[in-house]
């Protein structure tokens, strides 16, 4: 929900996290309901590919904050005109 | 004892999330979302995920909350001065979310769930996961290593300043 009604572009990444973080707590909890311990894997890996995006998005969001030295991702609808 | 903890700590994480969502200065975002990280390792020593407990807070409150932190100070946004969207934008948000929410709610209901009687699992111990971790999943986790290799250097690249690229695009 954050990411549909924030527009400054670091807390849209903060609002990806807290939603991967979601699925990582549902996985483990049915990771212990069904004694698979394929699930908490699945949540390591899971951490592994958080932790490679936000390196990469905030390598583009500081690229972005010094074309246009803003955060505000809705200058970014050039494609839109 | 450990049912009344779960909820605390539920309605700890919910409402952490909210006020993170809420929070109008990015760096109180930040801290209501490390408070989150922190209820959720919680749950995961509830689950007896302790593997998980350790690299939550290490990775995500260590090393990507730090991160943010740095990247906030980098950008100086002190004046924060965040144009708001517009009221049909966020009834929509709300509306998507709240949909999302009432699709999860009935899927738990119709799925007949039940929670008595879970036995005490020791699957989430380091000792029990490294073994699975190492003999099934081996061929992920190095996958895992070169998808990490490749991270690094492509945001080293995307962050490296070009020369002559310093002009600021108008609007």
């Amino acid at each position: 929900m954050g990411v549909l009604i924030r527009r400054n572009g670091i807390v849209l990444l903060m609002c990806v996290e807290l939603m991967l973080n979601a699925v990582n707590l549902l996985f483990t909890a049915f990771s212990t309901y069904f004694q698979d311990s394929a699930g908490q894997i699945f949540v390591f890996f899971i951490m592994v590919v958080a932790a490679a995006e936000v390196a990469v998005g905030l390598a583009i969001l500081v690229m972005i904050y010094r074309n246009t030295k803003s955060v505000d991702i809705s200058l970014l609808d050039k494609l839109k005109h | 004892m450990l049912g009344y903890l779960f909820y605390i700590l539920s309605g700890l994480t919910i409402l952490t999330a909210i006020m993170m969502i809420a929070a109008r200065n990015p760096v109180h975002s930040v801290l209501y979302l490390i408070a989150t990280f922190f209820m959720v390792s919680g749950q995961y020593l509830l689950m007896n995920a302790q593997f998980l407990f350790v690299v939550n807070i290490i990775v995500y409150a260590g090393a990507i909350m730090v991160l943010f932190l740095f990247v906030l100070m980098l950008l100086n946004l002190n004046k924060e001065t965040e144009p708001q969207k517009s009221m049909k934008t966020k009834l929509a948000g709300v509306i998507a979310g709240g949909l999302l929410l009432i699709t999860l709610l009935g899927a738990l209901i119709k799925g007949n769930v039940s929670s008595e009687n879970l036995p005490i699992t020791d699957i989430g111990l380091v000792k029990n996961l490294g073994r699975v971790l190492f003999t099934d999943f081996v061929v992920p986790f190095e996958i895992s290593s070169v998808l990490f290799l490749s991270a690094m250097v492509g945001a080293i690249l995307v962050g490296k300043r070009h020369n002559g690229e310093t002009e600021v695009i108008s609007e």
